[in-house]
């Protein structure tokens, strides 16, 4: 039986690491040591490719010898017009709205390397459950979003935090590569996670955007099983 | 059969190799230079593979990776076969990558190594080019070094995997303007073309139009706008690809 549902958008997912205060005071000296050397000067972002979408009521199952995940609760900025080289002070006209997006990452202390197998499994970026229109967001920093397991809430974020604001994140991704409509950029990934596992439901709830909810399971994909 | 993608008077073709030309499905030949040449395929997911041969991770002063290194790149960064690749203005080392291509053809999940390669659809070649002026150690290779636009030229041809016998046996190299400037083997992957796919596979579903580039051999030499670089794997295709100046101005004149 299929536990994916489809997500509001149909682009490819961007994310972001490092843009929240909280983060980066995390990792403090660590950022001048090795393997890092010095702090970031450019997003440091990560690709959340089609097989990781799911939409709302989706079970996600997580990879075998996988016992917990991190919970990235984020907003999703949905892209609505070719974006190049935006500039900041017209870099939100690009944008078509917003909706509430859930980066599930198995747990790893380092961000030297990109995280694929951690990130990339199948349903890892439950989206939804609609697009909000950007019309209604005056001021996306204004967000507080919160998550829940098993209906108990565990990590409440508010996106004055970002050390990029939306429209300063979207011209210094748009500097270098362009995002296309549908596209999602997510406005940034705590380091500081809550976490659960199989048989857990998760909620993710951004007042004015919506509620997300998913639950998570067991992968049971058999070996051998070319699919 | 090696099928490609074209533009031609207005409208996208697909094509086919006929006599080292250019076959449309109405039967018209056509010079390879009569056409543009899009990506051989519209990439869903593009996976590339860093430090994959062994001699090359030695360039780099790294050892080789124990899992593979892998990342992943968006739709924005590939462009087809005689396209020009902009150099940032401010760039001092910017090298190609000449990488053997695996185009999936079929939706795959948990697949064992010894099957791996019926989920292939066929092969092309991928320039990746990086820009290692703006490495950083977050996420590295980060995205500004290896996913700018138009800089993974992909083709000339999607090549059928039953016309590729043997995709570890094959020699690949890069020449500048003429000049052999990297030459290398895929027998010499460290991991090969039927780990990949088990490894990637065994987390993720694979699907139609997915694009594994399989890493690069050593060889890396900077270039400069104006130089014509060729990346060529026997069998599978020579890809031409320009380095133009990142401004516009400067690319009218």
């Amino acid at each position: 039986m299929d536990t994916i549902t489809r997500p509001p958008v149909q682009g490819l997912v961007y994310g972001t690491i490092l843009n929240d205060r909280p983060s980066l005071e995390r990792m403090g000296g660590a950022l001048n040591q090795p393997p890092y050397g010095k702090p970031p000067q450019a997003p440091v972002l990560y690709i959340k490719p089609y097989n990781t979408h799911a939409g709302p009521g989706s079970t996600v199952r997580l990879p075998r010898g996988a016992d917990r995940v991190d919970l990235g609760a984020t907003l999703g900025i949905v892209i609505g017009a070719p974006a190049t080289r935006l500039g900041e002070a017209t870099a939100l006209d690009a944008v078509a709205g917003y909706t509430v997006v859930l980066d599930l990452s198995l747990p790893s202390p380092s961000v030297y390397r990109p995280l694929v197998r951690e990130k990339c499994f199948d349903g890892a970026c439950p989206m939804g459950p609609a697009v909000v229109e950007r019309a209604a967001v005056p001021d996306p920093s204004d967000l507080t979003v919160r998550t829940f397991v098993n209906g108990a809430e565990v990590a409440v974020r508010r996106l004055s935090d970002l050390v990029r604001p939306v429209p300063k994140l979207l011209a210094d991704v748009t500097a270098f590569m362009t995002l296309n409509p549908g596209d999602v950029l997510l406005a940034g990934v705590a380091l500081d996670l809550p976490q659960a596992g199989p048989g857990d439901r998760v909620a993710v709830e951004v007042a004015g955007i919506g509620r997300l909810e998913i639950a998570l399971g067991l992968d049971t994909a058999l070996e051998g099983d070319a699919r | 059969m090696k099928h490609a993608r074209v533009a031609f008077e207005g409208a996208i073709h697909h094509a086919t190799e006929a006599d080292g030309k250019l076959r449309l499905a109405d039967g018209r030949r056509l010079d390879e230079t009569a056409v543009v040449w899009l990506p051989p395929v519209e990439p869903r997911t593009v996976f590339a593979l860093g430090l994959n041969y062994a001699d090359h991770a030695r360039e780099l002063a790294f050892k080789a990776p124990e899992t593979p290194l892998v990342f992943l790149k968006g739709p924005n960064t590939i462009v087809g076969h005689r396209a020009r690749t902009r150099r940032p203005a401010d760039a001092t080392f910017m090298h190609y990558e000449c990488e053997l291509a695996v185009v999936i053809g079929r939706t795959a999940r948990d697949v064992p190594k010894e099957r791996a390669l019926e989920v292939v659809a066929g092969y092309t070649v991928a320039n990746d080019y990086a820009v290692r002026d703006y490495l950083e150690n977050y996420y590295r290779p980060n995205l500004r070094v290896k996913n700018r636009d138009g800089c993974t030229p992909l083709g000339p041809w999607l090549v059928d995997a039953a016309d590729v016998p043997d995709p570890m046996d094959l020699r690949l190299r890069t020449l500048v303007n003429g000049t052999v400037t990297q030459e290398g083997h895929t027998r010499d992957m460290i991991f090969d073309v039927p780990t990949l796919i088990a490894y990637l596979s065994s987390f993720m579903t694979l699907a139609p139009g997915d694009v594994i580039l399989t890493g690069t051999p050593e060889g890396l030499v900077d270039v400069k706008p104006g130089d014509e670089v060729a990346t060529e794997i026997d069998g599978i295709g020579r890809l031409v690809n320009t380095i133009a100046p990142e401004s516009p101005e400067a690319e009218q004149s």
